[in-house]
């Protein structure tokens, strides 16, 4: 049966060579332009210079922890807003489960650059909704949203919120609800079912929900740039404009580097402290 | 008090068991805050969705599409009125479309193997394949940037259509994975019992029914691309897709003929998705 044992490597080839050349070489490829020393005139000589990392994270330590705390906020509105929507989608929607889905799927047809874009339009001084929520006495007339750190949230809560949703979503859907049942019949209270039973159940959504909103938003730039001004840059912002702008590759490839440093300790911690097991088997 | 009502309640159901029809309890008649609460969060995803739309048919006085200013259909019959927005879409659409193709095929190989076979390496492919979905994308694009940088690649149309491949691969592989385990291996068998070799089990019996999935997982990859902006920053060189001229003609004031491309974008996306809802109520 040779067959048997070659087929699997087959069919999995071409996709195992496109991964490793543009996804896994690229990685490395990045770390060994970190060590370099030079700049575009005079090109780049591989030095193993670590003091771009010592450069990079002292100069742009800022930009890092505001990331990571932007990122923090965002996924906490995202589970402050996302968790009671997807319990009561699981338990509430009866047979209209599926068009709810939809309809939280549906925005995200529009291009997400567009839709961050409107965002600005319509929460400008006088804009479409900041103007008209002011012009009829809902907002004070001072009031300014755009460029401020709640906008910039909002917009990274927004951008990822079905990340949040859907998984926690699909753990209280394949829920048995004779679970809750048997909490009540031991007389359980309503508030007692939902600490004990259904919050237990519904973790391992919860956690992979976290996963997919917070390694996303903490290094996002297109809401910091469109709704945050220059007061509130994040790591993404540094990164794209040193690649891009500066040409500056060495540096930028260290901040990459601790960026991407920063997220895997804080996924594997994340991962160790609930076990492995539990975050993949919804993640993926 | 509550645990006195419990033992009657249980008792009585004791005493008129089994014959008697199980007890209904009657609704309260309780406002289902719940409902209201997700429409509300509904309304805030739909926010920008509805502010692009009304000002695709607005007439706007200047040059920036901020203020409602009267009605017009005149950007629908000239949607096609920036040359360079056409050509950007253009750039959208068929990279999407190739991405879709490719990440299809060589994805469904992938998802095949990877529910079907087990095969030395399939746990490193499982961590390269999460790596790649939870790696943030500027670190992605940074990651080839580098890769094409250091190896005097000239980015553009190619190395976009190359980066997007390989982002949309993994989300391939695990929606069309997730269709494979759920198959029946019976059917194959009963297809070899009949006489029919690997390939015509394959191309009449497998095929078919995972022909969902891959259209599925094809779709998932068109809509990742198309929507795709950090990604393609890094990567497109002097080729402009639609969210990258988008976000290059906001200091000018971004044309009405934006928000008519996305509203006719968003419409395509909903018609698709309930197509698909439709056709999955007929499967069922």
């Amino acid at each position: 049966m040779r067959n048997r044992t070659t087929t699997p490597y087959v069919l999995v080839l071409p996709a195992w060579i496109w991964l490793a050349l543009f996804f896994v070489v690229p990685i490395a490829g990045m770390l060994s332009l970190s060590l370099t020393t030079g700049d575009v005139i005079t090109g780049f000589q591989q030095t193993f210079e670590v003091g771009n990392y010592v450069t990079a994270v002292s100069t742009y330590w800022e930009q890092i922890l505001r990331s990571l705390f932007y990122g923090a906020c965002a996924t906490l509105v995202c589970i402050a807003v996302g968790y009671p929507m997807a319990y009561w989608i699981a338990f509430r929607a009866g047979p209209h489960k599926s068009t709810y889905l939809l309809l939280i799927l549906l925005p995200f047809f529009v291009s997400f650059v567009l839709r961050t874009i409107s965002w600005r339009f319509l929460l400008a001084d006088n804009g479409v909704l900041l103007g008209t929520l002011k012009s009829i006495g809902l907002a004070p007339a001072d009031l300014q949203v755009l460029n401020s750190t709640p906008a910039v949230v909002l917009g990274l809560a927004y951008n990822f919120l079905p990340f949040m949703v859907l998984p926690i979503y699909a753990v209280l859907e394949r829920m048995d609800p004779r679970m809750v049942e048997a909490a009540h019949d031991l007389y359980a209270g309503r508030i007692q079912a939902f600490v004990r039973v259904i919050l237990p159940v519904s973790l391992p959504g919860v956690f992979a929900g976290v996963l997919m909103t917070f390694i996303p938003t903490s290094a996002d730039y297109v809401n910091a740039s469109v709704l945050g001004g220059t007061h509130n840059t994040m790591i993404g912002n540094v990164i794209q404009s040193q690649y891009l702008v500066n040409n500056n590759y060495p540096i930028a490839a260290s901040i990459t580097f601790v960026l991407m440093g920063l997220l895997l300790v804080g996924i594997f911690g994340y991962a160790r402290a609930l076990g492995t097991e539990r975050v993949m088997e919804v993640h993926t | 008090m509550s645990a006195h009502l419990g033992t009657e309640a249980a008792s009585g159901r004791g005493r008129t068991a089994p014959a008697a029809p199980a007890r209904t309890v009657r609704p309260r008649r309780r406002i289902d805050w719940g409902r209201y609460y997700t429409w509300l969060v509904l309304a805030w995803l739909f926010t920008p969705i509805l502010f692009m739309v009304a000002f695709s048919f607005n007439d706007p006085a200047g040059k920036h599409n901020i203020t409602w200013q009267g009605f017009t259909f005149r950007w629908y019959a000239n949607a096609f009125a920036h040359p360079t927005l056409n050509e950007a879409m253009f750039n959208s659409v068929s990279i999407a479309l190739l991405s879709m193709v490719i990440a299809g095929v060589l994805g469904s190989l992938l998802g095949l193997a990877l529910g079907r076979f087990s095969f030395r390496g399939k746990q490193l492919t499982n961590l390269v394949m999460f790596s790649a979905i939870s790696a943030p994308e500027v670190v992605l694009g940074a990651a080839l940037l580098s890769t094409f940088l250091m190896m005097n690649v000239t980015t553009g149309y190619w190395t976009t259509v190359i980066a997007h491949v390989m982002f949309c691969v993994s989300f391939v592989a695990i929606t069309v994975r997730a269709r494979v385990i759920t198959l029946d291996p019976a059917l194959e068998e009963a297809a070899r019992d009949l006489g029919a070799g690997p390939f015509t089990t394959f191309r009449l019996v497998t095929l078919p029914m995972l022909f969902p999935a891959i259209m599925a997982g094809g779709l998932l990859a068109f809509a990742l691309s198309i929507d795709d902006y950090i990604i393609t920053t890094f990567v497109s060189g002097d080729v402009t897709t639609f969210p990258l001229w988008v976000w290059g003609s906001t200091r000018v004031g971004i044309p009405p003929q934006v928000n008519v491309m996305g509203t006719l974008l968003f419409g395509v996306g909903v018609l698709m998705a309930v197509v698909n809802v439709v056709m999955a109520r007929r499967r069922s």
